[in-house]
């Protein structure tokens, strides 16, 4: 499996890393119909990105992954409709540091346990706080949901309008600033040593490295992105409901990173857009063959194409470049 | 004059089972010193007990003087002790320099930064490239290490252990499964090794043993049959009734 | 202690024991094969459900006899999962947990969309034979007579199961591999044989499991989502390749779920969670695994 980083890495923006961002703009202007369905890739491609961290970085298996997201979006939304907290920069704010003490605090128990352990941990934490978010409905809005989320302009100018189009760039600019930040994140001694400590952990702990104070940072910054992702999507969509932290969007989560690449940053972009995508034209039409679709590409993708789109077009470019 | 390493005492027991009796053992600083014994006689447990990866039913260990007994893997490896495992357990999907590299950030502290790029860090990698060096592997730096030869790898294997500068370096079978065209290779690098490090290697292959060893250990069942220079050890009758008696050993 | 608190007890205990046995059949399956293959198998609700549908399928569409439909359910699901074994599974055997993690969420997925194909969103009525209706009298009480079949019969295949692993040369061979699989296979030991008939042995049972359970545990195409989380539970707390210690959990998760939601309504299934963190925490192997 390629992967980025390392000791002689080349760390200059290659121009095609400038591509997604490209592409997102080109879609601003050239298909404004499609905006909200394009504010929710940005916010994806943000929570597929944080799960890239843990899962194809540190090696991490969690599917606990909805618990970041979830709390981001209800302290998002709660301080919205319930608290009066309008400002959507001070939201985010909040919801990054729900996400972060959420992160250190569970991650410096639980990240003592592998395996099953750890899988399980994951599921009982998000399972805690889905039972939470389900009977405190006088703060949560139980199974109905917290509507009623009132967002104030960004800095004071910037309307959330009609059409998605502040929503859009605002989740665009957030995007951008934390992909700044992961990217650099890869490239340094600390994001190599992720790497160690997914290739062999063993070995880790020969050298010396403090792998359980690493494996905590990391889950920490990713449970804190995971929070902010989820605060963007109750700036969106103007409302928070249970299924952010249910299982079966953790499962499309995974099936969204898998699909794009695991472990290399641009999977997250890519997993993410083709699969909204293909899911807002087929699976309207055939919303249980979609489902079937999913499982199979999902037992097709581990069985032959780990790599995922990422690994199929490495294996195009390498035969193409044979050719030529 | 104080050990580089030194062992009081050392018992391992699973239930019933003892694979560890009373272990006293003394590592030299410069020290070439060869621990052998039959299959199961608890030699690869001794070592996993040293470097902490193993904890002992009772005992003391020390490092430099220093008692490390009740410290983790990584406390003693800051304290320079390193190892070098039986089975190659080496980042396969990363390249030789990075291998190298990520033990001697961890050594040097970088490890642990998250602004600067890795390869920003030029002493780092330099280090890297120059230890790479002197075991004849600097072309293959940026090969993958699952691409290498075997023999290589286990050259790597060392390598990633001399990053951290250790003062007392163990060597769990360093030639093992290595094809005799390749072992010459690591037989160098070990003739090579620099002289201050107190090195114990654990060995089957006699002629490496003899050729190596200054002090020779035999460990059999768990304890300590005798030690010596290698002459004694090879006039010695019961290191030969050991290996040439009920055990029926080469 | 005062009569008006003994009765919702006995109830809860009653109750919370049928519920925990149905897990345990469903769960124990899950734990052997985990503890014997290394296999993270999420989707192993799939079987139960499966074998919930063989059931009502068989039952309301073709009129079987209630026993004739539970044995169908446990040899059809059982047969199933040696084909999907011997294709999909085996493969994965020496892949990484995330592989078999999200291959088995993959199996989730089309398993919950054929089963909406075929039966709809809407839960399965279970019909049940006259003579399991009704109201059973024990000890001075009434209580549900099929819960009363349910406690019977899952205790008689439990005991049947415990001896057979206690007993036979396949259970001795699963104890050993559990144990230490690189040595098993040294001795001899067919492990692929060994693996398949174990994983048809486990999932048979959670087809059975499911549908002896359909009235407890709801049969809808959810189902493989809805109660992962309780089925892994068992094992996780149990000790993974235990057999006793998914019994004990099972039951101290049945009935503390049913007094938690009898007595503790606004908390739900909240109590179950936070006691399973503080259990794994404790014991991160379990109350019964090994390498605690």
């Amino acid at each position: 499996m390629k992967h980025s980083g390392g000791y002689s890495a080349d760390t200059r923006i290659r121009w095609t890393e400038w591509l997604p961002w490209a592409i997102a703009l080109a879609g601003f202007f050239l298909l404004p119909e499609y905006l909200s369905l394009g504010a929710r890739i940005l916010i994806y491609i943000l929570y597929a990105l944080s799960l890239d961290l843990i899962l194809g970085y540190a090696g991490i298996i969690t599917l606990g992954h909805s618990a970041f997201f979830g709390l981001g979006a209800y302290v998002a939304g709660i301080l919205a409709a319930r608290i009066g907290i309008t400002d959507p920069m001070l939201q985010l704010v909040a919801a990054a540091a729900a996400g972060a003490l959420l992160g250190i605090f569970t991650g410096a128990i639980i990240l003592r346990t592998r395996g099953l352990t750890l899988l399980m941990l994951t599921l009982a934490i998000t399972s805690v706080l889905l039972e939470i978010a389900n009977k405190a409905t006088a703060l949560t809005g139980g199974a109905d949901g917290l509507s009623g989320v009132v967002i104030t302009p960004i800095l004071g100018y910037f309307k959330f309008d009609l059409y998605g189009k502040t929503a859009f760039l605002w989740c665009l600019l957030v995007l951008f600033a934390v992909w700044w930040l992961v990217r650099r994140l890869i490239y340094s001694p600390f994001g190599a040593s992720l790497t160690g400590v997914r290739e062999n952990i063993v070995r880790m702990h020969a050298i010396g490295a403090p792998v359980y104070l690493r494996m905590v940072l990391v889950y920490t910054f990713s449970g804190t992105i995971a929070g902010i992702a989820g605060a963007l999507n109750t700036q969106t969509n103007q409302f928070v409901g249970l299924n952010v932290l249910g299982f079966e969007s953790a499962g499309e989560l995974l099936v969204m990173l898998i699909l794009g690449g695991v472990g290399r940053i641009y999977g997250a972009f890519a997993g993410p857009l083709v699969y909204l995508i293909a899911q807002d034209w087929l699976a309207k039409q055939f919303p249980e063959y979609w489902y079937l679709g999913i499982g199979a590409i999902l037992v097709i993708v581990v069985m032959f194409a780990r790599g995922g789109i990422l690994g199929i077009a490495d294996r195009l470019a390498r035969l193409i470049g044979k050719s030529a | 004059m104080i050990a580089a390493l030194e062992t009081r005492g050392l018992c391992k027991s699973f239930g019933a089972l003892t694979v560890a009796a009373d272990i006293n053992f003394r590592l030299d600083t410069g020290a070439r010193h060869a621990l052998i014994g039959p299959n199961g006689a608890g030699k690869t447990t001794f070592v996993n007990m040293l470097t902490g990866r193993l904890a002992s039913s009772s005992g003391r260990i020390l490092l430099g003087g220093e008692d490390v007994t009740a410290l983790a893997q990584s406390a003693r490896v800051k304290r320079g002790l390193g190892r070098t495992f039986q089975i190659n357990t080496l980042f396969r999907e990363l390249s030789v320099l990075d291998n190298i590299a990520l033990g001697v950030a961890e050594r040097r502290g970088d490890a642990g930064r998250v602004w600067r790029p890795a390869s920003a860090y030029a002493e780092t990698r330099d280090e890297s490239m120059a230890l790479l060096a002197t075991l004849g592997l600097a072309d293959d730096a940026t090969q993958r290490v699952r691409d290498l030869p075997y023999g290589k790898q286990r050259l790597v294997e060392i390598a990633i252990a001399l990053g951290l500068r250790p003062k007392v370096l163990l060597l769990d079978e360093p030639a093992a499964g290595v094809p005799s065209l390749e072992s010459e290779r690591i037989l160098e690098a070990l003739d090579q090794l620099p002289p201050e490090i107190a090195i114990l290697i654990i060995e089957h292959d006699m002629d490496l043993v003899f050729r190596f060893a200054r002090r020779i250990t035999v460990l059999v069942q768990g304890e300590v049959l005798v030690e010596g220079a290698p002459e004694e050890i090879a006039a010695d009758r019961r290191v030969h009734q050991v290996y040439l008696g009920e055990g029926g050993h080469g | 202690m005062d009569t008006s608190l003994l009765a919702p007890l006995v109830s809860v205990v009653f109750h919370g024991s049928a519920f925990g046995m149905i897990l345990y059949v469903i769960s124990v399956g899950l734990s052997v094969t985990m503890g014997l293959m290394g296999f993270t198998n999420l989707a192993h609700g799939v079987f139960a459900m499966a074998g919930g549908y063989v059931l009502t399928t068989a039952i309301s569409r073709f009129g079987v006899p209630f026993p004739v439909a539970l044995a169908l359910a446990f040899i059809a699901v059982a047969a199933a999962s040696v084909v999907l074994e011997r294709l999909l599974y085996s493969r994965l055997y020496t892949a990484g947990e995330l592989e078999q993690v999200l291959f088995t969420i993959g199996l989730i997925f089309m398993a919950v969309a054929v089963a909406r194909m075929i039966y709809g969103t809407l839960q399965q009525p279970v019909l049940l034979p006259q003579y399991l209706k009704g109201q059973f009298p024990l000890l001075g009480r009434d209580f549900p007579t099929y819960r009363v079949f349910l406690i019977g019969f899952s205790t008689l295949m439990i005991i049947a199961l415990w001896f057979g692993v206690e007993r036979t040369r396949w259970g001795a061979m699963v104890r050993a591999a559990v144990d230490n699989r690189a040595m098993a296979q040294s001795v001899g030991i067919n492990t692929r044989r060994l693996f398949t008939l174990t994983f048809a042995l486990g999932s048979g049972l959670a087809g059975l499991g499911g549908a002896l359970g359909a009235e407890i545990i709801a049969i809808q195409p959810t189902y493989p989502f809805e109660n992962l989380v309780y089925f892994l539970v068992v094992v996780a707390v149990g000790g993974l390749g235990s057999l006793r210690g998914p019994f004990v959990a099972a039951l101290l998760i049945g009935i503390a779920d049913t007094g938690c939601k009898y007595w503790l309504p606004q908390y739900g299934a909240f109590p179950i969670y936070v006691a399973t963190i503080v259990i794994l925490l404790w014991r991160p192997a379990g109350l019964f695994g090994r390498r605690a």
